[in-house]
């Protein structure tokens, strides 16, 4: 496994090299054939390191440098691979090889073809880098890597302002969740002096920080994992983040980046387990995005809006069940949702390449006979989302919701459980409006309605296969695959919460059937009011709750209320000091110096005569005065 | 100064008389005249007071290196003339005189 691991990483950089360099004159048309080619070397690569980590206690670290080697500050350039690792290798290679497949037909005849394979497989390296790293600095290289991606990706159809708007808005954001890490990072190193994750954690076990330092730490690295993961109430980023294309909101804003913020919390789980106050803060955040962000998501029109939302809400069950102790099982419901998520964006994606771009939901309905292979896929994605049985969002979702329970935190599981029950609401909503009921298209688009070609429906399948069975990786309790593949990870986590492994009760039994009910009523009641009663209802609703519905469907004003304070603050504050101290203080020394140099020129101008003579009777003196002294003195 | 040799009928020092003598005018004639060729002339004579200095010492220490030089000196000499008659040229070429106090376009 050592000699081959770099290969991870390397492999989609490569195909990034030579995609930019090459492709604009020479590749063109065929760009996809490397960065598939070399997705497919890193999928199988990640399934070897997969196969022989499986059982080891120890996590395997190879070192291929030294990268910062200054004083006692001793970085190495090393990955790392253990269990959770190898599970994020597998989620990455794994749904990233089949959105780029997925690319080739949804992006077919884009001017910027070879672009867009270039910037994702660099997205593809820099998130291979991030769940690697063997330290928290080179974690950080891999978080930075991955937000840059994920900025070129939004803005990828440059020429559109909203676009381009929308990715600076993501870096932005960004960075004041990554201003919180870096200042981690930094602590984390002031208290332990090393960066690496296996002496960190020794440290944080054998109790060589205070209480104090530990919480700092938890929250500063979780101030990251807010922004990266879009947690309330960094949370404003992601659903502009949709201008991107189809398949990037589907990698990157679904599947794989987005989750690096569960991953960091995940990962340090040693961190989190001994600071129970920033547990509860990951709990209390994580709870309140899931059901902010689900009710938003009932009254959105675009599509893949809705998705963007769910994202959001999706990532707070996951810091919900983090806050509760519940690696594993977090670490499962990223698994299971990035096949589920991908799926529907990318069902999504079909349904808007059929209408020929088209993404407000208003302008859809009745396309489940004329695009059948995406409605059963997408369907098969909305049941996983909505957590039926037997799909893959039943049993992680469930299980989110058991662990709550099971820690005592009654408050957040009543929440979590409303939360399911919009999540199943607002799916269906959208599953009903899209293919129920008459289509409202006009006719031009009709007629151009079109199935989408293999390369779009055979990843789409191969996600619907893997909603289906996913969630049997991780049955509840001592059954769970996936739970104990992982417990060499969060052991230590575990030992220091004094979490035990449990059986399963008939609490268990009956928390499982009280959430599929939920879920179940969520549906019936989309269908009640999307299909049976599509005219009165919904406008019925509307009427009723008119004040309500409007401040969702602003989404809580949240942007309106981050655009009056901090961005008037910023902005205003950085014209004062535009007006004030560089036109008066930078400019004044600049021209001052100037001045005062032109003034001493002016002085000594006239000894520059032009007359040759002068200068020769300058050198005559000179030399005059310098022989006599040489002889006389 | 040591003694002179026994066949130097003229002491040293008048040579050094003559040398810097000639050295001061063509000094001033340098600095002082207007016109390009006296200056290229008065440069002759500080060259050629030069020469007698050396000469003289030549005689004096009974070596011949001094001569030798002297030689370079001319060559030189007639290199430097060969130069400064064609910057000359050109100079009334461009600006139809010779007057070096006209040449001031670099004043400051």
């Amino acid at each position: 496994m050592e000699n081959y691991v770099w290969l991870i990483p390397v492999l989609p950089l490569a195909a990034f090299i030579v995609t930019l360099l090459l492709g604009r004159w020479w590749i063109k048309e065929s760009a996809h054939w490397i960065p598939i080619l070399a997705m497919m070397g890193s999928l199988g690569l990640s399934l070897a390191a997969f196969i022989q980590i499986r059982g080891a206690k120890e996590p395997v670290v190879v070192e291929l440098w030294r990268w910062f080697s200054v004083g006692s500050f001793q970085v190495p350039f090393a990955l790392q691979i253990d269990q959770l690792s190898a599970v994020m290798l597998l989620v990455v290679s794994g749904v990233g090889l089949l959105i780029f497949i997925y690319s080739k037909g949804y992006m077919h005849g884009d001017p910027g073809y070879y672009r867009f394979f270039a910037y994702m497989s660099l997205f593809a390296f820099s998130m291979l880098m991030l769940v690697l790293a063997s330290n928290y600095l080179l974690l950080y290289f891999g978080w930075e890597a991955v937000g840059l991606c994920s900025y070129y990706l939004i803005g990828y159809y440059y020429h559109k302002p909203e676009a381009a708007a929308a990715g600076k808005k993501a870096f932005l954001v960004n960075r004041v969740g990554d201003f919180g890490f870096g200042l981690g990072v930094m602590l984390i190193f002031v208290s332990f002096g090393t960066l690496d994750y296996v002496g960190v954690f020794e440290q944080v076990s054998a109790g060589a920080a205070g209480q104090g330092v530990l919480i700092g730490i938890a929250l500063l690295l979780f101030m990251g994992a807010m922004g990266k993961s879009a947690q309330f109430p960094l949370h404003v980023w992601l659903p502009d983040a949709m201008e991107g294309p189809t398949p990037v909101s589907a990698l990157i804003h679904a599947a794989t980046m987005v989750t690096a913020g569960v991953y960091l919390v995940a990962r340090s789980s040693v961190i989190f387990a001994s600071a129970p106050a920033a547990l509860l803060v990951v709990g209390a955040i994580g709870t309140f995005t899931a059901i902010f962000a689900a009710v938003i998501g009932i009254c959105q029109k675009d599509i893949k809006k809705v998705l963007a939302y769910s994202t959001v809400s999706q990532l707070g069950y996951m810091f919900m069940a983090l806050g509760a102790g519940a690696w594993a099982i977090a670490i499962f419901h990223l698994v299971t949702h990035a096949f589920f998520k991908a799926l529907l964006f990318l069902g999504a994606g079909s349904v808007i390449h059929s209408l020929g771009g088209e993404q407000d939901m208003d302008k859809m309905g009745g396309l489940a006979k004329r695009i059948p292979a995406t409605y059963y896929t997408l369907v098969a994605g909305a049941l996983a989302l909505s957590g039926i049985f037997p799909f893959a969002g039943f049993w992680s979702k469930d299980d989110i919701l058991g662990s709550v329970w099971r820690d005592g935190k009654y408050l957040f599981w009543a929440v979590g459980l409303i939360a399911a029950f919009i999540t199943a609401f607002y799916t269906f909503r959208m599953i009903f409006m899209t293919f129920f009921g008459k289509a409202r298209m006009d006719e031009e688009t009709q007629k151009h309605v079109h199935e989408s070609p293999w390369s779009m429906i055979v990843p789409l399948v191969v996600l619907a296969v893997a909603s289906l069975l996913g969630g049997f990786l991780g049955l509840p309790g001592k059954l769970g695959v996936i739970q104990s593949f992982l417990e060499p990870v969060f052991a230590p986590a575990n030992h220091i919460l004094g979490i035990e492994e449990h059986g399963l009760k008939a609490i268990d039994y009956a928390l499982m059937v009280v959430s599929l009910l939920v879920a179940m009523l969520g549906i019936a009641f989309a269908w009640l009011i999307y299909v049976r009663r599509p005219k009165d209802l919904p406008l019925f609703f509307g009427a009723l709750l008119r004040p309500a519905y409007k401040v969702v469907y602003n989404k809580f004003y949240v942007d309106e209320f981050y655009a009056a304070t901090v961005v008037r603050l910023t902005v205003d504050g950085s014209r004062w000091v535009w007006h004030r101290f560089d036109e008066y203080v930078i400019d004044g020394a600049v021209h001052g110096v100037a001045w005062c140099w032109q003034g001493a020129g002016r002085l000594v101008r006239p000894l520059q005569t032009g007359r040759v003579q002068n200068y020769l009777l300058g050198m005559f003196i000179g030399v005059f005065v310098i022989v006599t002294a040489v002889v006389f003195l | 100064m040591g003694a002179t040799p026994a066949d130097m009928p003229i002491p040293v020092d008048w040579y050094l008389y003559l040398s810097a003598a000639l050295f001061i005018v063509g000094a001033a004639g340098v600095l002082m005249r207007r016109n390009l060729f006296i200056i290229l002339f008065s440069l002759e004579l500080m060259m050629n007071a030069v020469n007698i200095n050396l000469v003289g010492f030549s005689r004096f220490h009974e070596n011949l290196v001094g001569q030798n030089f002297v030689l370079f000196t001319m060559a030189v000499a007639a290199a430097e003339a060969a130069v400064g008659l064609a910057i000359a040229t050109a100079l009334f070429r461009n600006r139809q005189t010779l007057m070096v106090d006209l040449f001031d376009r670099m004043k400051g």
